[in-house]
């Protein structure tokens, strides 16, 4: 697999996330990806970047275009230092929320993405990696 | 502060969101349309979505909350105008609007809102509209 394209982006406000969502937009048609495959990632990418602020403290997302012999795919890690999550089962769940939201973003995020990765260390931070191809 | 401008038409209220929401614009949007329900009397309320790209939980649950709000305030909250690719992607993630009714436009959104007048014009002698400023 090969990468053609990086670039990173801060999550620090409320108006990071927007901005975050758009540059997703633009990436997701940039690689050719359907309207509704647009829709889903961009809305992943808006669960995960508020997740990142909110209970991560602020962190960065990283997006890359990637190449899988003749598939395109978009991958977007994001990455904070804020304090980890203890039981990520328990965080995956649907509904369970430690913040006052729904509950939904990291299941929903997994659900809306082609591939889902989660690594988190309690007093660390946490990194989760989601994937879309084309 | 932007603001999202609120219209009043007959008993209904009438809000189109036109740009990316976030944080601080929800909130005020919340605040607005409350404190307009309470001076107007209005029986309902019509959210316009059709320039939304993504409805994720964050305006989910706003939509919820204004929801609630007005049905404490007896008003019924219509969401019109959904883009079918945000449809598709709502259910995905799982999200579940509820107390909202939903309809695929504004027409019917509004006739929604009119029947619910109508059966205040023949019920029980309570005219809201005499407590209007």
């Amino acid at each position: 697999m090969t990468i053609s394209k990086t670039e990173t982006l801060p999550v620090r406000s409320g108006d990071d996330v927007v901005r975050v969502r758009q540059r997703v937009r633009a990436l997701a048609i940039e690689i050719g990806l359907g309207l509704v495959d647009q829709t889903k990632i961009v809305t992943a990418a808006s669960e995960l970047a508020r997740n990142t602020l909110d209970y991560g403290k602020g962190g960065d997302v990283r997006a890359e275009i990637v190449q899988a012999g003749l598939r395109k795919g978009l991958r977007l890690t994001f990455e904070d230092q804020g304090p980890g999550i203890a039981d990520i089962d328990q965080a995956m769940t649907d509904r369970f929320t430690t913040g006052g939201g729904m509950g939904l973003g990291l299941g929903g995020a997994k659900r809306l993405s082609s591939e889902f990765h989660i690594e988190s260390t309690p007093g660390t931070g946490t990194r989760v990696t989601i994937a879309r191809w084309k | 502060m932007d603001r999202i401008p609120i219209l009043k038409l007959g008993g209904a209220l009438i809000v189109t969101i036109q740009v990316d929401m976030h944080d601080r614009l929800a909130l005020a949007l919340e605040e607005d349309l409350t404190a307009m329900i309470a001076r107007t009397g209005a029986r309902g309320v019509l959210i316009e979505i059709s320039a939304l790209e993504i409805v994720d939980s964050f305006i989910g649950r706003m939509l919820v909350s204004i929801a609630a709000v007005s049905r404490v305030l007896d008003a019924e909250t219509v969401v019109v105008g959904m883009r079918p690719a945000v449809a598709i992607t709502l259910v995905e993630l799982g999200l579940e609007l509820t107390g909202i009714k939903t309809a695929l436009n504004v027409e019917r959104g509004m006739s929604l809102i009119q029947a619910r007048l109508l059966e205040d014009d023949e019920g029980h002698g309570s005219h809201r509209d005499d407590f209007e400023d």
